[in-house]
């Protein structure tokens, strides 16, 4: 029973490890098929994953619009994004005559590779994680940042107005609110000690961060889930894309599966803020445990790591596309306004405030 | 005071923005409050207001008998000439020559359903349908005639 | 004015982006050249004529009975009012009693006209500003307001629903309780517009001192209804000049003197209210009676000029006739409240962002068949 309670993954990863080294052998061979394979995994599981966030956005949106949503392709709809996507292959892959050609082509791919990188620490389930790198945090929030120089390079090389002050205000938007991501960030860092995000995780055996943090760590939370629904490019901070105002901004000149492409890594890095959220806040895969009541936390302890993963990063992800369909947009002043005037402070100040507790030992 | 004022925005705002995110959530959450038609399953219990235009239509009795008599104040009423009425002279029983309808030509193309023309009319002979599903591949399937072949003007309308 | 060459060599740093004919924000054929300075506007210059219909000339060919339906094209979201400006006119030249039935059925219809109007405006602001959700609340209410056009008028946009001298045909006979009926549930829903919308401080901080139009320049432009009236200009035509027996009602004309966008959106959620507040008043009393006043079949207005003006949910629509005795109008000419309204456009949206320039037409309300004819 024990065993099942603390299953890892990694005994699995392991045993596959082994398995593989007995087949090819030791060597580099060995190296890049496991490359190979996990590639090959995660983004099977991530087109999968993108899949069912446009249909949980779509289906989100029609609920809170008193609308039914999609309901026509497959049972509820749920075939909808499958249809859409094949129609998007079939459609003519277009680059407008005055484009810059070779920065046109490669910006979805530039765009879909650094939400694809910034996947790679996030702990999925217990010992279940591609890479466990020590400076996970630290990785996960440069790597996220370099989304700025595809979207600059699709509103550049486009050349569309639209498009190009789309790209404008992407740059100006993406590197004012890395700020507060970063110190968000480094509010929780202050608090574990490490980088890693799986030492992150198993800090929060005894209690999330949300709930051992006191008020500063909830407002580091309440911080980045802004800031990093700006930095996805998300509404109420679309402004990169901002339909009425751009006619969709840096992807208008896209169509067929480049805009495609740009859609799936919206919705993959949707993904990695709302886990990454999850993870440094909320516990990742940590069940919820509450002091003392042992009945009830052994009762948590049935549900498998992963489910509390996946059901608190889906958690974020509702919050985040609320956010979408109850706001409207900001305008691009106040955009910058929100965070020079009130984020960044307030998370300035915030991390004064851990630091403080963390020396003085105040958290649990 | 300044700080009083900074932190009384945040608060502020923080709570606007709760309000309306609480009433998405309660829609979220109200399923039975969608108010969706879904149009084409529900066309067995599609209820159209009785008075709604949708098009021009010439009711015909059992005995293929309707009441138009060819007056054309419809024709002239009509503001944009989606109405043609072609008469012709009929022989009648008694030896008699009397003006009857030969084609009654309706341009659905371009008719805005605006009803003057069943205003128009003294003896009711056409009225508005309630049809409104008129999608059609070709302009020219929109040109209709509404007497029926073999049709004749009921006895006792003049 | 027409363009010449010069007109599109810019200065260092400024370059010309079109919004419109073919824009997500300007709900038609409008097109506005924009020129940019960064974010920041410049200038902005309106270029008219892509849904032109001549509907003035087409209006010399049509009988007094016909020429009102063309006028449910223009402003298509107060289609009723607009037929009743029509009527009116002649109704005024041929000095025609109207009998008090079709009086009251008239501003009853009319006032739901303007909230459904004014319903579709806040749907539309919602949907320009990046809230797609109100737009969906508010059509909810809407779609019951164009039900109770559809069973009674015939039609849900281009009711049609006007003869000189009266009405068409009579309201069915559960009218007043339908009509009830709507208007709980708009009372009951309208809490929702301010929870999502109105409240909301993004939408404030979009429209708060946006597109500051003083009420010299209202004047000077010629703006009518809650454009103007939002600058502080008391213009209501139905208080001013009152038409139609809304002299005998009880309402407030709702004047702000804000002056940007926001008094716009506040004036425009108040005119509402007041709309349902009429609407009450007469629903129960409604007098029995005829429905349409004798008209001749061939109506013939007298020699000489006739004007009307009413007020539309956007503002005040002028109806000139002349009449040379015949059939038909000799000369028809509308003064439409969007033209008006439109030319304060570039005055208004200079020095401020992009995203205002779409905040000031989400206010502005305009409706872009109105503005061509």
């Amino acid at each position: 029973m024990n065993t099942l309670l603390s299953y890892s993954f990694s005994s699995l990863a392991t045993y596959f490890h082994n398995w593989l080294q007995s087949m090819i052998g030791n060597g580099i061979l060995l190296t890049i098929t496991e490359l190979v394979i996990v590639g090959v995994v995660l983004l099977v599981f991530l087109i999968l994953l993108a899949f069912f966030l446009g249909y949980m956005e779509r289906k989100v949106a029609a609920f809170m619009e008193i609308r039914l949503g999609p309901n026509r392709v497959g049972p509820k709809g749920t075939l909808q994004i499958v249809a859409d996507t094949v129609k998007l292959l079939f459609k003519e892959g277009f680059t407008p005559d005055a484009a810059d050609k070779f920065l046109f082509n490669l910006a979805p791919g530039i765009i879909i590779t650094t939400a694809l990188l910034a996947v790679a620490p996030i702990a999925f389930a217990r010992g279940f994680q591609i890479w466990d790198i020590n400076i996970g945090v630290l990785y996960i929030s440069s790597v996220s940042s370099m989304a700025v120089i595809g979207i600059l390079m699709a509103g550049w090389s486009s050349s569309n107005k639209y498009s190009l002050i789309g790209a404008m205000r992407c740059g100006a938007q993406i590197v004012s609110y890395e700020l507060s991501i970063g110190l968000s960030l480094v509010s929780i860092v202050v608090l574990t000690g490490s980088l890693s995000l799986n030492d992150i995780v198993e800090s929060q055996a005894n209690g999330w961060w949300i709930f051992k943090g006191h008020i500063p760590v909830m407002i580091a939370f309440v911080v980045f889930v802004i800031a990093s629904t700006a930095e996805i490019n998300r509404a109420p901070f679309d402004l990169v894309e901002a339909d009425q105002e751009l006619t969709g901004g840096f992807n208008t000149e896209y169509a067929g599966m480049k805009f495609a492409m740009f859609l799936m890594a919206e919705y993959i890095n949707l993904f990695v803020v709302s886990a990454v959220a999850a993870t440094i806040f909320l516990g990742g895969w940590m069940p919820f445990h509450i002091g003392g009541l042992t009945g009830f936390n052994h009762v948590m302890d049935y549900i498998p790591s992963s489910v509390w993963f996946f059901g608190k990063t889906l958690f974020i992800i509702f919050i985040i596309m609320q956010f979408r369909w109850t706001f409207p947009r900001l305008r691009i002043d106040q955009l910058l306004n929100l965070e020079w005037k009130y984020l960044l402070p307030i998370s300035m100040v915030n991390v004064l405030l851990v630091t403080l507790m963390a020396i003085m030992g105040w958290h649990l | 005071m300044f700080i009083k004022e900074y932190f009384g925005t945040i608060f502020k705002s923080i709570k606007s923005l709760l309000t309306g995110m609480k009433l998405t959530g309660y829609y979220f959450t109200h399923l039975n409050k969608i108010v969706t038609e879904e149009y084409p399953d529900n066309r067995a219990t599609l209820k159209m207001a009785e008075r709604f235009r949708g098009e021009v239509i010439m009711p015909h009795d059992e005995k293929n008998e309707h009441q138009c008599t060819g007056c054309q104040s419809c024709e002239l009423s009509c503001p944009n000439g989606s109405i043609k009425i072609i008469t012709k002279q009929e022989i009648q029983a008694d030896g008699k020559k009397k003006k009857r309808i030969d084609t009654w030509v309706y341009h659905l193309d371009m008719c805005t359903m605006c009803g003057m023309c069943v205003e128009a009319c003294p003896t009711t002979a056409i009225l508005m349908g309630n049809e409104f599903e008129h999608s059609q591949y070709e302009k020219k399937y929109l040109k209709k005639v509404l007497n029926k072949p073999g049709s004749r003007l009921k006895d006792g309308v003049e | 004015m027409i363009l010449g060459e010069e007109d599109y060599i810019t200065e260092e740093g400024e370059f010309v982006v079109n919004m419109g004919p073919q824009h997500p924000s300007t709900h038609g054929v409008l097109r506005l050249k924009v020129w940019l300075d960064g974010e920041t506007i410049k200038k902005v210059e309106p270029h008219l004529g892509y849904i032109h219909r001549s509907i003035e000339k087409m209006s010399e060919s049509l009988s007094y009975r016909q020429y009102g339906y063309l006028t449910s094209r223009m402003d298509y979201l107060s289609a009723h009012i607009n037929n009743l400006a029509c009527a009116l006119v002649v109704e005024k030249a041929l000095q025609v009693e109207v009998p008090a039935r079709a009086q009251a059925i008239r501003i009853v219809i009319g006032e739901l006209t303007r909230i459904g109007s004014h319903l579709l405006w806040f749907a539309s602001a919602g949907l320009d500003l990046g809230g797609v959700t109100p737009f969906f609340y508010a059509f909810r209410e809407r779609e019951a307001i164009n039900s109770i056009m559809d069973e009674n008028c015939g039609a849900r946009l281009t009711q049609n629903f006007m003869v000189p001298g009266g009405i068409v045909y009579d309201v069915r006979p559960d009218f007043q309780s339908r009509v009830k009926e709507v208007l709980k549930q708009f009372k009951d829903n309208f809490h929702e517009y301010n929870e999502i919308l109105t409240g909301n401080v993004i939408f404030q901080n979009r429209l708060k001192d946006v597109g500051i139009l003083t009420k010299e320049d209202a004047i000077a432009f010629g703006c009518t209804g809650p454009t103007a009236r939002a600058s502080g200009l008391s213009c209501d035509i139905r208080k001013m000049y009152p038409y139609d027996g809304y002299e005998k009602l009880q309402f407030d004309e709702v004047i702000s003197t804000g002056c940007d966008s926001w008094a716009r959106y506040e004036v425009r959620m108040a005119e509402m209210l007041q709309s349902v507040r009429i609407i009450e008043q007469l629903i129960d009393n409604i007098p029995e009676g005829d429905i349409v006043a004798k008209t001749k079949n061939v109506i013939k207005l007298p020699k000489g000029e006739f004007y009307q003006r009413v007020e539309t949910a956007r503002g005040e629509l002028g109806v000139y006739i002349v009449s040379d005795g015949g059939a038909s109008p000799y000369r028809c000419k509308y003064r439409s409240p969007n033209f008006a309204n439109l030319s304060a456009i570039p005055h208004i949206a200079r020095g401020y962002k992009i995203g205002d320039l779409i905040a000031i037409m989400a206010t502005i309300d305009l409706i872009i068949p109105d503005i061509d004819r």
